[in-house]
């Protein structure tokens, strides 16, 4: 008896929250899976349609392979730059919460904050190739080639860097020091515990900070857009432009495939951070 | 001994570099801020001089000072006395990040107590979409929220972007994961002494859960104040636009203004920022640990 009327207290607890997100996003969501087997003006059932048009439309595959290009490359650098601070950091005594503080900074920073200052650096005559040239190296046209993507790299790193870093770091401290000290007795170096205890022992923050790293990955679109609008260089142009210009021109069912099909990616790799926590004891 | 001695000298250089290199990589990643700041006490004509080469104006390539010759406040000064517009921009976020801070509060608290403390039937499934939810780009849900706020005939309006903000579930994820840690021999004490179970979460919960309620208040509030996507989709109106998008129209030919509304967008969040870092790390670290 107890424990129903337990059950029914949690219920009402979770209930007002739960309706709103079921309103908000949860039905909403269905309603555009629906919608991603229609036609968008008459609302008739098309099939797979939708999705052949997305599939075959080169803006789509441009955005798409820039959005998995960027994340091949920036994921696994943010994750071992990160782990190399993490790792560095948590030996610092001196300033250590000043350090940690001015890595996690950017993310307090909004990213609209800092559009004039990104203007400045990447500028064709800006700050950063005026160093470049001081070196006697060539300019680089940072926001008209193929450098573009490389901006969005480094303002991912930039965002990013801090957050991923105290991941780690929560990681290392589960890591109890008597392991370290039984290693050191039996005459065990630096590099030794470094690679036969910490990695190991790190393998489940490993899983975690890659897909949540990944997801972060697509908040990129706001320095992207902020530094060159809606219409930016080729290697910049990522899914979330595709969807704005598809939504200029009303696209719906175009925006609903695609919605599936990124929803459905990204649902994967929930799956695999899971399962990650699950083998986490 | 000859060999342990060097070892020491060895590691403390080697400690030393470390250290310098991290230093010099803080310095890096807070250059953008300091960038901000200098830019806001620059006088206009100081700004011209230095960016001329990226304005077009002038040859050669842009410089900077990070303490300006000539500090001013002309700009700031400016922004804040004769531009009507930015305070309408600066209300219109402040407005839009505490409603939304404080709808999280009133619906996600109590939702985060019930996943925490009860079972009930049907928790996995609710605690899954939640973590789903939580972890969708907004990409992902831009139609679906824009289909719902169209037949509710709440698009351009304010509602349009708090709502769906108010019932994210990022909130509920981090509170969830501190409310977990309250232990659960302080509940059975109140129980026993004829607390019921809204008594329990105000009294009790609610206090001890607080550094989760911190953390993810300030996540969100970051968040929030943070957003560009949601109002460019759901503001059609320029009246009702937050600064973040307010700001990308300022160029570069208007450097003075753009620093000084650039640095009143910055300040709230620093300061949230420098009261809160431990909260936020907290929170952060939340997600990388098992409940």
């Amino acid at each position: 008896m107890r424990r129903r009327r337990n059950s029914l207290a949690g219920l009402l607890f979770l209930l007002p929250d739960f309706i709103g997100v079921l309103f908000f996003a949860l039905l909403p969501f269905f309603q555009a899976v629906v919608r991603s087997f229609q036609s968008a003006v008459t609302a008739r059932w098309v099939g797979l349609k939708n999705y052949r048009d997305v599939l075959g439309n080169s803006a789509f595959r441009l955005a798409a392979g820039n959005t998995m290009k960027f994340t091949a490359v920036c994921i696994p650098l943010l994750v071992l730059l990160s782990l190399a601070a993490a790792v560095c950091i948590q030996r610092v005594r001196l300033g250590k919460a000043a350090l940690k503080g001015a890595f996690l900074l950017p993310m307090a920073v909004p990213a609209a904050s800092v559009v004039l200052v990104w203007k400045v650096l990447f500028h064709s005559n800006g700050l950063i190739n005026g160093s470049l040239q001081r070196f006697g190296m060539e300019k680089i046209a940072w926001m008209s080639s193929d450098a573009a993507f490389w901006v969005l790299v480094i303002s991912y790193l930039w965002k990013n860097l801090g957050y991923d870093m105290i991941l780690w770091l929560a990681g290392l401290a589960g890591i109890s020091p008597e392991i370290y000290e039984a290693a050191r007795v039996d005459g065990a170096g630096e590099w030794k515990c470094f690679t036969k205890i910490t990695l190991p022992n790190l393998k489940p923050s490993l899983y975690t900070i890659t897909v949540l790293s990944f997801l972060n990955s697509f908040k990129v679109f706001r320095e992207a857009w902020l530094v060159a609008g809606d219409y930016p260089h080729q290697s910049m142009y990522l899914l979330q432009h595709l969807y704005n210009n598809w939504f200029r021109e009303l696209s719906f069912d175009r925006i609903a495939a695609t919605a599936v099909l990124n929803g459905g990616v990204v649902f994967l790799l929930i799956l695999f951070l899971q399962r990650a926590w699950d083998t986490e004891v | 001994m000859g060999r342990h001695l060097a070892g020491k000298v060895f590691g403390k250089c080697g400690k030393g570099a470390v250290w310098l290199v991290l230093v010099l990589m803080a310095v890096i990643v807070c250059f953008p801020v300091a960038f901000v700041v200098s830019g806001a006490f620059s006088a206009q004509w100081e700004l011209e001089q230095n960016l001329g080469p990226v304005l077009g104006s002038a040859e050669g390539m842009a410089r900077w000072s990070l303490l300006p010759l000539a500090p001013a406040f002309q700009s700031l000064v400016e922004l804040l006395m004769d531009s009507p517009q930015f305070f309408v921009m600066f209300w219109n976020s402040v407005k839009i990040s505490l409603s939304i801070l404080a709808g999280q509060m009133i619906f996600g608290i109590p939702a985060a107590w019930g996943l925490a403390r009860f079972s009930f039937p049907g928790k996995g499934i609710v605690q899954m979409i939640y973590l789903v939810l939580m972890l969708m780009p907004f990409q992902v849900l831009m139609l679906p929220e824009y289909i719902i706020l169209n037949g509710m005939g709440l698009l351009d309006t304010h509602l349009a972007v708090i709502l769906p903000a108010v019932f994210s579930t990022f909130p509920v994820f981090i509170m969830q994961r501190f409310f977990h840690g309250v232990p659960e021999a302080v509940l059975e004490a109140a129980r026993i002494d004829g607390a019921g179970n809204f008594q329990i979460f105000c009294s009790i919960g609610v206090p001890l859960g607080l550094p989760g309620i911190l953390s993810s208040g300030l996540l969100g509030f970051l968040e929030s104040w943070n957003m560009i996507e949601q109002p460019q989709t759901f503001l059609k109106t320029k009246a009702l636009w937050p600064l973040s998008l307010f700001l990308p129209e300022i160029g570069l030919e208007e450097a003075g203004m753009g620093f000084a509304a650039s640095l009143m967008m910055l300040v709230p969040a620093l300061l949230l920022f420098l009261c809160g870092q431990e909260y936020l790390e907290q929170g952060i670290a939340a997600a990388a640990v098992k409940e």
